[in-house]
């Protein structure tokens, strides 16, 4: 090929440039504006549910309100005492007995469980179904083997608190899971080469290393227990309780179920009580996720 | 470590080295805490069966009063009534159960789609700094909380008198549509994780052959990240039918196998939790009736998530 023929090659072709088309463009507007119309709903939403609750409850919240007892007939001397304290057992119950079950299932299946074995492909894949069951089934689980049949405890609060940690232990054991998956394998091997056993390790290596993601995760599984009113209603938490729970086996009500009873009155002054209630269940749900948060700026560790 | 014990012994065919070790009280203790592992891991399939075991006992209790073909070919739901009027056909909260959600799936896919495809593909990083968590935050609010929402907003403000629309107190219109926002997160961030990990060179490629943005977000991106996609819409749907409380508050207790989003209507899940508070005695068939609509419940969630946990697994094994 002559040098002639080669530039006259190049000639014919021609260079497409595509230039996006007036129709492209149009299309791409209208597609950023339904973006931004969904995602402007979805804070809209939000916004719409806080300024709900927080108009019609405002007028509630007072320090009688937190204090009182509930009353069944007169609104204006109802509180949620009772509640609260029910609620607060409920996360602590819950905290110590999922903390170590969670924690030991996410340290066997990332340090110990060989991927191959049948068995702890089971463990793993249940564990993924475990997440995704409903919450009210929980409930039936607890009605049918903690409040009656085998452990025949009655609805108290210990049958509460752990109908509430068998619903929550699974996403503590994914989020620690992904904490301790995080902490690089060189350090492992650091602390192996250094004459540490497997136990050694991981007590004085990984779960160091993983206790910030591990606590963010149980911080925000508890605050989702303690957000839940299905299980607990099957379970047979009590309405208006005048009183503290006073052990284990005592019956008891928690903040959700007192939402939920106020809910279902016909006198609207006591729905009003529903927001109150709900304004001190959020507040104390926000507390719970700044702790999360700042515990997981503060500890999160960069390797 | 152990040390191996070396028990020489000379004989004809030469040396033999007994290499097996000695367990020590260290290597014991390793072993324990393994085993102690084991067992804390093996409780979360121990806790599968009794969830399984408590349903399917009852449940079969209760075929054993009511004929399979009554109850899953009923339409009539009525197990609380007294003689003749007691009917346990539990076709009409198995339709609740379908309408409700498709209601919420009909609010929550284009919105969460669109959700997932602006924070994967357009927002900017600060952009994302802030919408991402107030989608969390979004998750995070109590059902209850969307209950009342709807109950005492949605419903009279919103439906009643901003649109006009004469939707009952209780009405599966308004339970639907909160249901909606309530998993809009959930298929919103499954959606989002399945399209940011299609890999950029894609995009790229795209790119190069001069395609726009919108090109690569609808036609590259969406279509590669489809099996992920359609795991969030299952999740999101698991979700939306396992919902329990918001439908009690807002959707009413009403078994409706009507079409009027305007009506009453009650789920399973609502069901459930509206039967097991009365004083009901155990082993009657109203009380073995919460277990079988519990254990169909759990079919239904069972399969849903069976396959959503598959799609993921799908493209994470062809991106990752």
């Amino acid at each position: 090929m002559t040098g002639a023929q080669i530039a006259a090659a190049a000639r014919r072709q021609t260079t497409v440039i595509p230039r996006a088309s007036r129709g492209d463009t149009w299309a791409g507007r209208l597609f950023q504006a339904l973006m931004f119309a969904a995602i402007g709903l979805a804070f809209l939403g939000l916004g719409a549910i806080i300024y709900d609750f927080a108009r019609d409850g405002a007028a509630v919240v007072t320090w009688e309100f937190i204090t009182r007892f509930p009353s069944r007939v007169v609104p204006d001397r109802a509180g949620i005492q009772s509640a609260i304290v029910g609620t607060v057992y409920l996360m602590l119950i819950c905290a110590v007995l999922v903390i170590p079950l969670g924690v030991m299932t996410a340290v066997y299946l990332e340090e110990y469980a060989d991927a191959n074995r049948w068995y702890n492909r089971l463990i793993e894949v249940n564990i993924q179904n475990l997440a995704g069951v409903p919450s009210v089934v929980y409930g039936i689980l607890g009605l049918a083997f903690i409040v009656r049949g085998p452990l025949g405890m009655g609805p108290v609060l210990l049958a509460g608190g752990i109908t509430l940690t068998l619903l929550v232990l699974p996403v503590v054991i994914i989020v620690a899971r992904e904490a301790i998956r995080a902490v690089p394998s060189s350090i492992r091997e650091g602390s192996l080469a250094l004459g540490a056993t497997h136990w050694q390790t991981i007590w004085k290596q990984v779960l160091p290393g993983s206790i910030a993601g591990i606590a963010t995760g149980v911080i925000l599984a508890l605050s989702r227990a303690i957000g839940e009113t299905a299980p607990l209603l099957v379970v047979g938490a009590g309405v208006s309780l005048r009183f503290n729970p006073e052990g284990l086996d005592s019956s008891f009500t928690a903040l959700p179920i007192q939402i939920f009873a106020w809910t279902q009155d016909p006198n609207q002054a006591f729905v009003a009580r529903a927001a109150g209630a709900i304004c001190v269940l959020m507040v104390i749900l926000l507390a719970m996720n700044s702790v999360a948060i700042w515990l997981r700026n503060r500890y999160e560790q960069k390797w | 470590m152990a040390e191996p014990r070396l028990a020489a012994s000379s004989g004809a065919q030469g040396v033999r080295v007994d290499l097996t070790r000695t367990p020590t009280a260290r290597s014991r203790f390793e072993g324990g805490i393994r085993i102690a592992l084991f067992a804390a891991a093996a409780l979360s399939v121990v806790v599968t069966l009794l969830i399984v075991g408590s349903l399917l006992f009852e449940t079969i209790e209760f075929l054993g009063e009511v004929p399979v073909g009554d109850y899953l070919f009923g339409t009539k739901w009525s197990p609380t009534f007294a003689g003749e009027q007691q009917s346990f056909g539990v076709l009409p909260l198995v339709w609740g159960t379908i309408y409700l959600t498709l209601i919420a799936l009909a609010v929550a896919i284009p919105l969460g789609l669109l959700c997932a495809v602006y924070l994967s593909e357009y927002a900017p990083r600060r952009v994302r700094k802030v919408v991402k968590p107030v989608l969390e935050v979004l998750a995070g609010v109590p059902t209850i909380v969307f209950g009342y929402f709807a109950l005492t907003f949605f419903t009279p403000d919103v439906l009643q008198d901003a649109l006009g629309i004469g939707v009952g107190v209780f009405n599966g219109l308004s339970a639907g549509i909160i249901m909606g926002l309530l998993v809009l997160p959930t298929i919103a961030s499954v959606a989002e994780d399945a399209m940011s990990a299609v890999p950029a060179s894609l995009r790229e490629g795209a790119f190069g052959l001069g395609a726009s943005k919108l090109q690569v977000s609808l036609r590259i991106v969406f279509p590669a990240a489809l099996s992920g996609i359609v795991a969030a819409l299952i999740l999101g749907a698991s979700r939306a039918i396992g919902e329990t409380v918001l439908v009690l508050v807002a959707g009413g207790q009403t078994p409706n196998l009507g079409l009027n989003p305007t009506e009453s209507y009650q789920t399973m899940a609502a069901f459930i939790a509206a039967q097991a508070r009365g004083d009901i005695p155990t082993g009657s068939v109203e009380f073995l009736t919460i277990f079988a609509v519990g254990f169909t419940l759990f079919a239904m969630t069972l399969l849903l998530n069976a396959v959503s946990i598959r799609l993921v697994r799908r493209y994470r094994q062809v991106y990752e």
